[in-house]
């Protein structure tokens, strides 16, 4: 299996590390550049947990090779709250209407409308929604999901619902 | 709506947001796979491709060769471990189980070899490497195939797991049955199940020295893990410890490892280096224990009224090759009546092997008995014309019925389906609905009205060997902050912010200076965690109970230092205060550093530190009670099901969290929203999966889920604090409240056949009036048929149930005489836990009998009869309820069997040799 020096740009920072081309864009952000907060839950791109931010856009990231990605700036979960611990808005969304159980989807859930929600590219009630139905959470029913997301299209760009 | 509940305090009632959400929500949760320690190798498993045959060779040397393998072993390298793959009660299985297959496979997916190697990447390789030879056999899938098929395990001479009931027809019983007004007849045929916990299963074990384990393992409880573990391998000189510090879920899938975790944990031991294994979703969809899979048909009596007069259940599940516990879910039976006024209730349950993967637990085991009560009382409204709420309120059991014994004597004091009711449907304006469903069906347009009540046992402590009571340690840190170790675990339960709640409100500090640490069985003590929805009301007591006696110790301090009646301190905001006097007021902090830095200052006798411990252990059950309500519209034209409301008026009791409690209800009912409409296990004629990915097993999304409303009933239980589970209640009245909505709906078009789940195309074939199904559906005729013919057929009763085929029998021996009885036998009895072995000591006189029945759990005498071969005695037992069990032994040469009546729990089977 053929080995590829990839870097790319990971939550702001410059990351170098040699993978085989079969190496997953989550399992690379996992093994190799330690964002353990990516989380793999179907590995066939249904469960929407290894959600990403690639260029601006929410990716799967068992759905994209490592090398796929190289050049590429990456936001993970990780990447999102700021250097003083405040949440990003759509962490404090989650967070006020108990919109997470057990956590493993969370990623996914606040990458895909973290992109979905960012300066210049809002969606509305309806479109957060749509793209809610690609992540699938086992332990909430979605109540606290729903609450957040449309809590989220209601405020104005990149603020604080 | 949302009212506070009872026991409300500054804390407890509130729904202050959660202490696990900051880390889960930055990605900083610690799952099983994030955690990696040096020198860590890395496991996956050649699995089996057929559902049933022998194992004529293995061939591991190409997979060895592979560069980065370090070892491939198959059962043989491992069969030096003795392992006892015990159940949840501790108890050996009926079959033999070990952790690779041994000779046999008899499940798609069954382990056969585990590779171990530096990489996932190159063990997954190299698993496929592994060359494996089978001698294929007719593989045993369907619960009718079972019936007749070659036994799955060829030690044994049937399918049948376990059996409980009456095999004979209870003449009584079927007199009441035949003679009522109204006989209702009703089958439900659940599908299998996949808990589908988001994270799969996984484990990471670390051998630190010869006598010290250290297993990082996604599961339910670290405890419960350590004990089986222990238990089951035999390591009883190992100091095992068990983390699991955030769990992607759980659902009963992570009760206790099964056969991959085991393997991987004698690999360690056998290799030595450290070996993660990490479940992929494939394998979990193929290999990981699954749930529910069964049949049942339920004949009910009513008057010309509809009140209930008698019932018969008989069940049957299928427990796959190797179930995690072969059972015929007593519980079914046990709850199916216990609510309502049923005089009389009879049942037959079994058990059925297949070649498929085992059953285990999934959130709410005994659902079905709400799922086809319910169901069949909506059935029996329609026929007898009366109106759904109308023949539960006529057959409830009402709080002023209360003290009460239920059919099947489980003693009914505490529960309150009945009220739920009445609040239900004083929120919901169900004259207003049928109006609009009139309108609607002029319109072509067909909406659904369903309701459901139930009960639900939770909290279960002491009469199970696991379910044991909770244990709360909490301390004041020199620093003025109150941690807390909890024997809970949460998988998304949220104990640390329900318990941090109640220690808060009842110590009298922030809710923001406790801490509760869990998921690790080095701290805190025994408990099975998250099973049987009993966190919050066992664990809550003991959170109770030791944040009072901790209390009371800083008060006896505080009163000391401050030269005041300990009665007078009142501690408050995190500040001991004394009355009328705000110029004594102390931190709490300053009150420790004096408790742990200058034991001189204490009162004489004091213990020095802030520090408090209480195991509470509960009443045995508490029960807790529901009434739910949905609309449904379903479209005529395409089969689909659209929610348009759903009510869940519930009694918890006291609601530590009302958030917290509503989430679990959410939850549980999108499963069973899940099991309607949506999920199914599916199985080819050869026993293939054919379901494995999520593209063909279907999980509810965010656009099958309606919004729930809440009406919360609080009726405090009386456990300590009042609470009552709530965990699984969900996912267990969901699916009546449902099916009834669609089949309210339909109603025009006739019953649905209750063949879960409910897909657009079993729904087409009832509104179009012909099978759309069957050119979609994987034949099964005899289950399809059956099926239709029960559910649509009134008063008839449903055809015998086809008998195992019996083992080939030597002829029957002349009666033996007193030498060939008297002794010792080894006997084991079927009983609703799993096989208890036993030895049986006879001694006759004539046709007098006496001697022991000696097990681990003791010695009892008897005296009974002897008539010919055949010896009957009875003894009468306390556990786990005061019964009478009544042997009828039948002894033919060196072989013993016969049946043992256990009053409720019905008939249990009996076998033996001479011991």
């Amino acid at each position: 299996m053929s080995e590829h020096r990839i870097s790319m740009t990971i939550n702001g920072l410059r990351h170098v590390s040699n993978a085989e081309a079969r190496v997953s864009l989550s399992d690379f952000l996992r093994g190799n550049a330690g964002c353990t907060g990516v989380h793999i839950g179907c590995e066939h791109g249904v469960c929407g947990a290894c959600t990403v931010i690639v260029d601006g856009l929410a990716v799967r990231g068992c759905l994209m090779l490592a090398v796929q990605a190289e050049g590429a700036e990456v936001t993970t979960v990780e990447g999102l709250a700021a250097g003083d611990g405040t949440l990003h808005p759509v962490q404090q969304a989650l967070y006020d209407e108990f919109a997470l159980q057990c956590g493993f989807c969370t990623p996914g859930v606040v990458m895909t409308l973290a992109a979905l929600t960012a300066p210049g590219s809002k969606a509305n009630e309806q479109q957060l929604l749509a793209a809610m139905s690609g992540h699938i959470c086992r332990c909430t029913g979605y109540q606290g999901i729903r609450r957040a997301a449309k809590k989220l299209a209601a405020a104005p760009a990149g603020e604080q619902p | 709506m949302n009212a506070p509940g009872v026991g409300t305090g500054r804390y407890i009632g509130q729904r202050v947001r959660r202490k696990e959400d900051p880390r889960l929500l930055t990605g900083r949760g610690q799952f099983v796979d994030d955690i990696v320690v040096p020198g860590m190798l890395h496991a996956a498993f050649t699995r089996s491709p057929i559902a049933r045959g022998r194992i004529v060779s293995i061939d591991t040397a190409i997979a060895r060769d592979v560069p980065g393998v370090h070892a491939v072993y198959t059962q043989a390298d491992l069969a030096h471990f003795k392992v006892d793959m015990i159940n949840f009660y501790l108890v050996s299985p009926a079959v033999e189980t070990t952790p690779l297959a041994n000779g046999r496979v008899a499940y798609v997916g069954e382990p056969v070899a585990l590779v171990i190697a530096d990489s996932r990447h190159i063990a997954e390789d190299a698993a496929s490497l592994v060359e494996v030879q089978y001698a294929d056999e007719t593989p045993v899938v369907s619960i009718a195939q079972a019936r007749s098929g070659a036994p799955v395990h060829p030690a044994t001479t049937s399918n049948i797991s376990a059996q409980m009931g009456e095999e004979e027809p209870d003449e009584e019983l079927e007199a009441l049955l035949r003679d009522a007004p109204h006989l209702i007849t009703h089958q439900v045929v659940h599908q299998r199940i996949s808990q589908s916990p988001m994270e799969t299963r996984g484990v990471l074990a670390v051998r630190d020295g010869a006598e010290e384990l250290t297993l990082y393992i996604t599961c339910q409880s670290p405890h419960l893990v350590a004990r089986w573990v222990s238990l089951a391998l035999g390591l009883r000189q190992t100091a095992i410890r068990v983390i699991a510090k955030d769990v992607g879920g759980g659902f009963g899938l992570k009760n206790h490892p099964w056969k991959e975790e085991v393997s991987v944990i004698l690999a360690v031991l056998a290799f030595g280096r450290p070996l993660k294994w990490i479940e992929d979703r494939y394998e979990n969809l193929i290999g990981a224990n699954q749930s529910r899979e069964a049949e049942m048909v339920l004949r009910t009596a009513f008057d010309a009224e509809g009140r209930v007069l008698a019932s018969h259940g008989d069940y049957s599940c299928n427990n796959g090759a190797y179930p995690q516990l072969e059972e015929c879910n007593i519980a079914v039976h046990m709850f199916l009546w216990a609510a309502y006024k049923m005089p009389r209730y009879g049942f037959l349950t079994r058990g059925w092997y297949t070649n498929t993967v085992g059953l285990a637990a999934y959130r709410g085991p005994w659902a079905m008995e709400s799922l086809i009560r319910e169901t069949a009382l909506d059935v029996a409204a329609r026929r007898i014309g009366i109106d759904p709420i109308e023949i539960r309120r006529r057959n409830l059991v009402r709080l002023q019925d209360q003290p009460t014994l239920s059919c099947m004597s489980i003693p009914i004091e505490d529960i309150t389906p009945a009220e739920c009711l009445e609040q239900l449907v004083q929120y919901f304006d169900v004259a207003a609905f049928r109006k609009e469903q009139a309108a609607a069906r002029k319109a072509g347009r067909y909406l659904g009205l369903g309701i459901a009540t139930y009960i639900e046992p939770t909290g279960a402590a002491g009469s199970i060997v696991t379910m044991t009571g909770e244990l709360a340690q909490v301390r004041i840190e020199p620093t003025g902050r109150v941690t807390a170790t909890m024997s809970t675990h949460s998988q998304g339960h949220g104990t640390a912010t329900t318990m941090a709640q109640i220690i808060a409100d009842r110590l009298g500090v922030p809710y923001e200076d406790v801490t509760v640490f869990e998921g690790d069985s080095s701290r805190g003590g025994f408990s099975p965690g998250a099973a049987g929805s009993r966190q919050g009301v066992v664990a809550g007591g003991a959170a109770i109970k030791a944040s009072e006696l901790l209390a009371d110790k800083v008060r006896l301090l505080a009163g000391h230092l401050l030269e005041t009646s300990p009665d007078l301190v009142r501690i408050e905001n995190g500040m001991a205060h004394v009355a009328g006097k705000p110029e004594l007021s102390r931190s709490l902090r300053s009150i420790a550093e004096i408790a742990y830095g200058e034991p001189d200052r204490l009162p004489p006798g004091l213990e020095p530190g802030l520090e408090a411990q209480y195991r509470y252990q509960p009443p045995p059950m508490t029960l807790a009670s529901a009434a739910n309500a949905c609309v449904v519209e379903v479209d005529a034209e395409t089969g689909m099901v659209k929610i348009l409301r759903w009510i869940s008026a519930e009694d918890c009791g006291t609601a530590i969290n009302p958030a917290v409690v509503e989430g679990q209800i959410a939850g549980g009912l999108a499963q069973a929203i899940g099991m309607v409409l949506l999920e199914e296990m599916t199985f080819d004629a050869a026993g293939n999966p054919t379901a494995a990915t999520y593209k063909d097993y279907l999980l509810p999304a965010i656009s099958d889920i309606p919004d729930f409303e809440f009406v919360h009933c609080s009726t405090p239980s009386k456990s300590v604090g009042g609470m009552r589970g709530v965990g699984e209640g969900g996912a267990i009245i969901g699916a009546p409240t449902l099916v009834n909505a669609i089949a309210d709906a339909l109603a025009p078009f006739g019953e649905i056949p209750l063949r879960l789940p409910l897909t657009p195309t079993r729904l087409l074939s009832l509104i179009e009036g012909r099978d759309l199904a069957a050119k979609v559906e994987h034949p099964q005729p005899e289950e399809a048929s059956a099926a239709t013919a029960a559910a649509d057929t009134p008063a008839t009763v449903p055809a015998p149930v086809d008998q195992p085929v019996p083992a080939a029998r030597a002829p029957e021996p002349a009666a033996p005489s007193g030498p060939q009885i008297d002794g010792d036998w080894k006997m084991v009895l079927s009983t609703p836990v799993g096989p208890q072995a036993m030895v049986g000591h006879f001694e006759t006189d004539g046709t007098a009998l006496s001697g022991y029945l000696k097990s681990e759990q003791g010695s009892m005498g008897f005296t009974g009869i002897v008539e010919g071969n055949r010896l009957k005695f009875d003894l009468k037992v306390d556990k786990p309820m005061k019964i009478t069990l009544k042997y009828d032994i039948t002894i033919e040469g060196a072989r013993l069997t016969g049946k043992v009546k256990m009053g409720i729990f019905g008939t249990a089977k009996l076998v033996g040799e001479r011991g």
